[in-house]
Parts: structure tokens; sequence; C-alpha cells
């Protein structure tokens, strides 16, 4: 099946979308593994995350790169998602949760309780595992976080609406029905809605749960080819239990794994090389599919 | 929690409003306090049930006529209304096709929507006259006691019935697999693991009887006397104060705030228990 | 005869002595009262301390007192339920002192707050004996009702949005006005009938607030007999009433069927959706 390929024709002002030639990631793009070393974007250092007295992440010291797709992979309970949340301090939503450890974003301390978090997620979106539109039409669901952060104007939000959606490669689907629900959609493209309902925001890291793994093959694969297409002007972190997905997409990749009931990183290092060359016994293990 | 400032905003908003409806309680105890001091002031709590009897124009307080009036009538509807209400939650569980039970169900929770006055006014012109052919007057206990089952029966039906959705599908397919009979499964399994919620309903609808009103004001005949027989005509607690409040004034009008406080207490008593009752896990 | 079979018996016995007694009950109230009613009888008002006439004013009455409870009740009850249900975390103690004392005051019998009422409302704030007195005695009574519903249409709501509308930097406040209250809108309103419901059927935490008076009220300051009281005033008080009483019983009876028949037809709505959801 030929994934849709929509691009839009003219860039518009509003939008400050990169086109391709101006990506962020040196050197040629392309599926997979290696390209370059770009600027570091997080920066983390001993993250160690608990839920009351469980712990869930121990001493977690990664650096995620601009413009590139980080792929973080591991067994179910491996703590990836918990450390996916504290990156957009999603961590607060959740009772009794301690997070301790150094994060930079942008040099910026996100521990900080100064830190002003709504405007901190306009700059890092996520996607969740369950596509989760809001009960209202297309049109609303992308306008209604627009208007919290105070774009009003119509033509602003006709302008953004239409970028996003031809984005993610929706708006030929759904360009006569913006007024119907959004609920009517089916599990592709309701995802897709949520993607384009982040990107709305023109955010500059995109944080993915697991975005694929509740679709169908189909839609999976449209998903996938838009990930990829995003590579370059969004710097995207995704979890993922799909080995071969992240073989495909991913520029780096980091392996998770349970050590003394908490998640623990054992290898982080650029794509090719995990699958190729990992450097740690368990990482071998866990590509071959012998452990995990 | 990071909060916005329009979150912090609606936060002391919200709490001021949360404030407000917690402290209507508080108030409610405060001022019934308030109104019965005047005659606590002077008479010891003793005497409420000491006294010759309910004289309050002779500074005579006991109210022990009106407690054992309340007290009967709430047993004798609760002897009528439990088995009455068990056997209905049975019925549109266990019993009844699919259809008939939900007609039924409809039934109690019309039931449970109907007024006491209108029990009331249906005891006083239908009831009341008939036990009056038995045994003039016709307002009188035995009236109050029939009326008060009917009218806590499905708040006993409704609180059986949920106890019984609560029992795991695990039992019935046990006993099923036992060979049980119906009533087997159901006097075996089903009401011994249900028994708490069952305890809690009925405490529920003691409460209830209790506290009601209007009804018992209509058909139980309203003289302060300890009754003797089922026939004979009783004035409950609530009924008391509901005939008496219009008249009242200084001590008289502060006992009958202290035999709202009785009430309230009872009542309190009786609900709080049923919540300790409900939150017992399902066990046989 | 099996003790099975003597069972099912006695259960089926059982089920027909209460659906007799009710239809009984239904029929007396409806074949006495039938009779009386008419249109005039909806619009005129009472004479002759009941015997004759209408109800007219009785339904203004009514209608005031309902309105007040609810239009205090309401707010407040919406407002308390969102602060127990967003802003409050599980543990806090504020919001386990709000919800025990609205236990309490729940389990109160309806004549201590008649008592309540007459000592607060009427004499310490000095309003009288006024429908705003009756009112604001119904309004406390279902308060806990309002809340409790209110409770549960926003604890039900899907978690989903609640973090959608965090992750896409939205203030908690944005997403519970376009989110979640518009989704637990079916069991607000619910839950609103309920307490409608109750406070209709409420008569003695009513006659010694709003009185007796039968007139057509012209303030909210005005005592005013509510439909319930108007019943118990016929049958007890007034020789030859009883005609009036039922046919009056029977409007009372007609007004809270519908309500909580459109309140649980609106909460088994709100639960259909809820599955069909997921």
């Amino acid at each position: 099946m030929n994934p849709l390929f929509i691009e839009s024709a003219t860039p518009l002002d509003l939008a400050e979308h990169k086109t391709p030639e101006e990506s962020y990631t040196l050197g040629p793009i392309q599926t997979g593994p290696p390209c370059c070393v770009p600027r570091t974007l997080f920066s983390i250092k001993n993250l160690s995350l608990n839920y009351g007295s469980t712990p869930a992440l121990k001493n977690i010291s990664l650096d995620i790169y601009e413009g590139c797709i980080t792929a973080l992979i591991g067994p179910s309970g491996c703590g990836k998602t918990s450390f996916l949340s504290t990156l957009n301090r999603l961590t607060d939503m959740i009772p009794d949760c301690k997070v301790t450890g150094d994060i930079r974003f942008n040099d910026i301390n996100l521990r900080s309780s100064q830190l002003d978090v709504l405007n901190l997620r306009r700059d890092i979106g996520m996607i969740f595992q369950k596509t989760m539109p809001f009960p209202l039409s297309i049109r609303r669901n992308i306008e209604l976080p627009l208007r919290e952060h105070g774009i009003n104007k119509n033509s602003e939000l006709n302008v953004i609406l239409q970028q996003v959606l031809q984005d993610v490669g929706l708006w030929e689907e759904v360009k006569d029905r913006l007024d119907s629900s959004a609920l009517a959609l089916s599990g592709g493209q309701q995802q897709r809605l949520c993607i384009a309902r982040a990107l709305a925001l023109q955010p500059k890291v995109l944080l993915m749960d697991e975005p694929c793994s509740a679709l169908d093959p189909l839609s999976s694969a449209v998903v996938e080819d838009l990930i990829n297409r995003l590579r370059g002007r969004y710097t995207i972190i995704i979890v993922t239990h799909n080995l071969a997905q992240a073989k495909r997409i991913a520029n780096y990749a980091g392996f998770f794994w349970v050590s003394e009931r908490a998640g623990c990183l054992i290898e982080f290092g650029q794509c090719k090389q995990i699958f190729e060359a990992p450097a740690h016994e368990l990482t071998a293990a866990y590509v071959n599919g012998s452990r995990g | 929690m990071s909060l916005s400032h329009t979150d912090k905003n609606l936060t002391f908003v919200l709490r001021l409003c949360a404030l407000i409806s917690a402290a209507v309680v508080i108030l409610i105890l405060v001022f019934l306090l308030k109104e019965s001091w005047p005659v606590l002031k002077h008479v010891s709590i003793t005497r409420f049930i000491s006294d010759a009897s309910w004289h309050p124009a002779q500074s005579l307080y006991n109210i022990t006529p009106m407690l054992s009036a309340t007290l009967l009538s709430t047993f004798g509807a609760l002897l009528l209304a439990t088995p009455l209400g068990i056997a209905s939650a049975l019925f549109s569980r266990y019993y009844a096709p699919p259809a008939l039970a939900a007609w039924y169900r409809r039934l109690i929770e019309l039931l449970a929507g109907i007024p006491s006055v209108v029990y009331g006014l249906w005891g006083l012109t239908t009831l009341a006259p008939l036990i009056g052919q038995l045994h003039p007057p016709g307002v009188s206990l035995l009236t109050a006691i029939l009326v008060l089952a009917l009218m806590i029966l499905p708040t006993v039906a409704l609180t059986v019935e949920s106890a019984l959705l609560a029992v795991p599908a695990a039992y019935h397919q046990g006993a099923a697999a036992l060979g049980l009979t119906r009533w087997g499964m159901i006097k075996g399994v089903i009401l011994p693991a249900a028994h708490s919620g069952i305890t809690s309903g009925t405490m529920l609808a003691a409460g209830r009887a209790i506290g009601e009103t209007m009804a018992v004001l209509m058909v139980a005949g309203n003289v302060v006397q300890h009754p003797h027989s089922l026939f004979d005509s009783v004035r409950t607690l609530t009924a008391n104060i509901a005939l008496e409040m219009s008249y009242a004034m200084g001590d008289h009008r502060a006992a009958l705030f202290v035999s709202g406080l009785a009430l309230m207490l009872m009542v309190l008593l009786l609900v709080s228990m049923a919540e300790v009752f409900k939150r017992r896990p399902v066990y046989v | 005869m099996s003790k099975n079979g003597i069972a099912t018996f006695l259960i089926w016995l059982s089920a027909c002595l209460v659906t007799g007694v009710f239809l009984c009950l239904l029929m007396d109230i409806i074949s006495q009262g039938l009779a009386g009613l008419s249109w005039a009888y909806l619009v005129e008002s009472p004479q002759d301390a009941g015997r004759s006439g209408g109800i007219a004013s009785i339904i203004v009455s009514s209608g005031l007192i309902l309105l007040v409870a609810i239009a205090t009740a309401a707010p407040l009850g919406l407002a308390t339920a969102v602060l127990l249900t967003e802003f409050t975390t599980q543990n806090s103690t504020f919001g386990r002192f709000v919800e025990r004392s609205l236990d309490v005051l729940a389990g109160i019998p309806s004549i201590v707050f008649g008592l309540f009422g007459n000592a607060f409302f009427c004499i310490y704030l000095g309003l009288g004996f006024s429908m705003l007195s009756g009112g604001l005695t119904l309004a406390c009574m279902v308060l806990p009702i309002l809340i409790r519903s209110a409770t549960e249409g926003l604890r039900s709501t899907p978690n989903d949005y609640r973090l959608s509308a965090a992750a896409l930097g939205m203030t908690r406040t944005s997403a519970l006005i376009h989110l979640l209250l518009p989704t637990a809108i079916p069991a607000l309103v619910a839950g609103l009938m309920l307490g409608i419901g109750r406070a209709g059927a409420e008569t003695a935490a009513l006659i010694f607030t709003s009185g007796y008076v039968d007139r057509m009220p012209d303030s909210l300051m005005d005592s005013g007999r509510a439909l319930s009281v108007h019943i118990y005033d016929l049958s007890m008080n007034v020789a030859g009433g009883d005609a009036n009483a039922n046919s009056a019983a029977l409007v009372l009876i007609t007004f809270l069927f519908i309500i909580n028949s459109v309140s649980s037809s609106l909460a088994n709505h709100w639960m259909h959706r809820r599955i069909i959801r997921l």
C-alpha cells in the first residue's frame, strides 16, 4: 500500500516550519541509522523516579540530540513511559511521584519549581499509545489548544489547521468534514489527528509513547511514515516495542531493562551500533530475540 | 502540582464553596444546641426519661411514651419490610423473567419516589377505616407500622438488590457446579455472601423509619401514651415535634429541640453503622 | 413440597403482595382524585380553606420554593463536587473533612431540618415564615444529593481527556470547562432532577419555615404553601377536604413521576454512552 504523501505547495508564513533543506540534522536524511552528531537538546543525568516508595527508574543518564529520532526500546515495565513523562513534567499529574536528578532542556532545568510548565508543554508535545481525541469536532480538537495559548483570530486558526492536517496527511481525507466529530475517525486517523494537534503548537520535541501499538498494520504503516517525514524538523523520542520499527526509523536507540526492580538504561548509542554491534551482552540478547 | 494562575484562583473559589457546604452540618448542630440550651440549663437529661409524663406546661418532660412509639413502630415496620424487601430483591434478580423483573424494579423505584404525605393520605383515607372496622379507632400503632413498612420497603429492596449484584459470579457458578437448587444456592451461598449489604440496607431503612414524620403524623392517632396494644393511638417523637412546634414557647420549645437532637443522634448512629457494614468485603 | 418449591411460591407471593398493595394505593388516589382534576383546578386559587377551588397559588408557591432551593444548592454543590474530584488529592484532609460532613448531612431527618430552618433562617436571620426560608432549608437538604451525583458524573469522565489536555499545555480550568463538564452534563442533570424530586416531596421541613398561607404570593418573602403541605393540611385540618387532597396528591405524584423518569432515563443514557465509548 502506498502511504499518502501530501506536501504543502508553498510554505506559509505563520507556520514557521522548516523545510527539509533547512533541517537541523547535518548530512543526508535517510531512513534508519546513523547520520551525524548534532547538537544536544536534552541532557539527563542520574534521573531517578519513585512512585511512593516503589522505585521505577534508577540513575538514567543520556543525551537526546536535536532533529533526530531516538528510540527507547526494552521490555514492558522498564520505566520507559515514566521516563517520557518526566520530560514534559506530566509526572506532576501523578500523585506521590518523586523525581530526582538533573534534566536540562536547552540548558533550562526542567525540575525547577519556577518553570512555566504550560509553556514547556507547548515546546514538548506528547502522543499517547491510546488515541485520545477530544469529544469535539476535528476543527475544535486543533483549535482548542491554540486558543488556549493565545491564538484567537479565525484566519490564523484556519491557516494553521490546514497546514498541520496537510503535514500529517489528513487534509484530503477530512477537509470536507472538519466540523464532524473526531470520534468518528478510524484509529489511524485519530492518532494522526492527535499528532496534528500537537504539531499545531509548533513544538520543538515530540514524545511518542508507542504510537502505533494500538493501531492495525495499515494505519500503523501510515503513522510510521509520518514520523519518518517529521525527522529533522522535530526532535522525536519514541518508545516502541517493535524492534523492526526502531531499526527502520531511529537514529539513536536506548535500551532499558529492569535491574533490582527498577528500570535502568543499559546502553545508548547510534541505532546502527546498538543493533549490529551492541557493547552489552544483554542488549545483544534482546535485539536477537533470545531475551525479553 | 503545578498550577497556573487561573487554576489557583479557581481553587480558591472552589475551596470557599466547599467550606460553606461543609459548614452547613456544623451550623445545624450549633443551632440545635443553642435552641436546646434554655431547657438543658435547669433540666437534667435524666428528667427526660424519668419525669412523670410529657406535660411541658407543668414542666414535665418525659419523652419515653414518644420514644417507645417511635421504636415500636420502627421495629414493627422492619419486621414486615425486611423479609418482603429481601423477597422482592430475590424475585427481580433470580425468579422473574427479565422483562417482568425490569417492570418490577420500576415499580419499586416508583414506590420509592412517592412522597410521605401521599402515603399518609392513603393510610388515613383507606387503611385507617379498614383497621377501624377491626378495632376502633382506626388510627393506631398498627396503621403506623403498616404505612411505615410500605415506605421503607423500597429502601430495603433496592439496597439488598445492589448487595446481591455485588456477589461475584464465581459464587453462582460454584453453586451451580455443585448441583444446588435455586433456593439452596440462595440460602446457602448468596444470602450469606451478601449479608453485610443486607444488614446495611436494613439499618438505612430503620434510620428512614425513625426519621419519618408526615406519614406517622397522619395515621398514628397522636395520643401521648405508652401503647399497650397494637390498636392504641400513639405519637412518635417526630410527630410530637411537628404537632407542638406551632404553639410551643420558651422551655417547651427548647424541649422539642432536645428531642430533635435525640432523633438526629439516633438516625446518625444507624446511618454510620450502615456505612460500616457496607464497606465490609463480600465473604461467606 | 420441596423446600425449593415452597421458597419459590413464597417469593412469588411476596412480589404479588407488594404489587397488589401498590396498585391498590395508586387506584385509590386516582379514583378519588381524578374527579376533582380539571384545567380550572390547576389555574384557580383555593377557596373555602381548600375545600373548593384549585391549586394555582399552591403551584406557584411550590415552584418558587423549589427555585430558591435549586438556585442555591446547584452552584454550591457543583463547585464542591469539582473541588472534591479535580482539585484535591486522594488523601487530602480538607477533602475528607468535606466528604464526612456531607455524609452526616445526608443522614439528618427532615423534621430536624425543619427545626433548624425555623431557628436559623426564620428567627436568627429574620426571614420569618417565607418561601425564602423554606427554599434555603430545602437547599441544605438536597445539597448532599447534588454533590454526590455531580462527583459521580465527574469521576466517570475518561482520564484521557485530563492527560491529553495537560500534555497540550492547557490549564485545568480550561480542561474542566471545555471537556470535562460538557461530558458530565447528563449525569449532572440527572442529579439535578433527583434533587428536585426529593425537594418536591418534602413536607416536614417546610411546615415551620415557609408556613401555611395559601394566597398567591407577592414576593419571595411572603409565606407560601407547598403542594405537599397543602395535601397535609387538607387531609388533617380541614373537614371534607379529602377529595381535594386526593386531587392534589395526584398532581404531585404525576409531577414527581415525570421528574424521576427523566432523571433515570438520563442516567441510563449516560451509562449507555459510557459503555460505547469505552
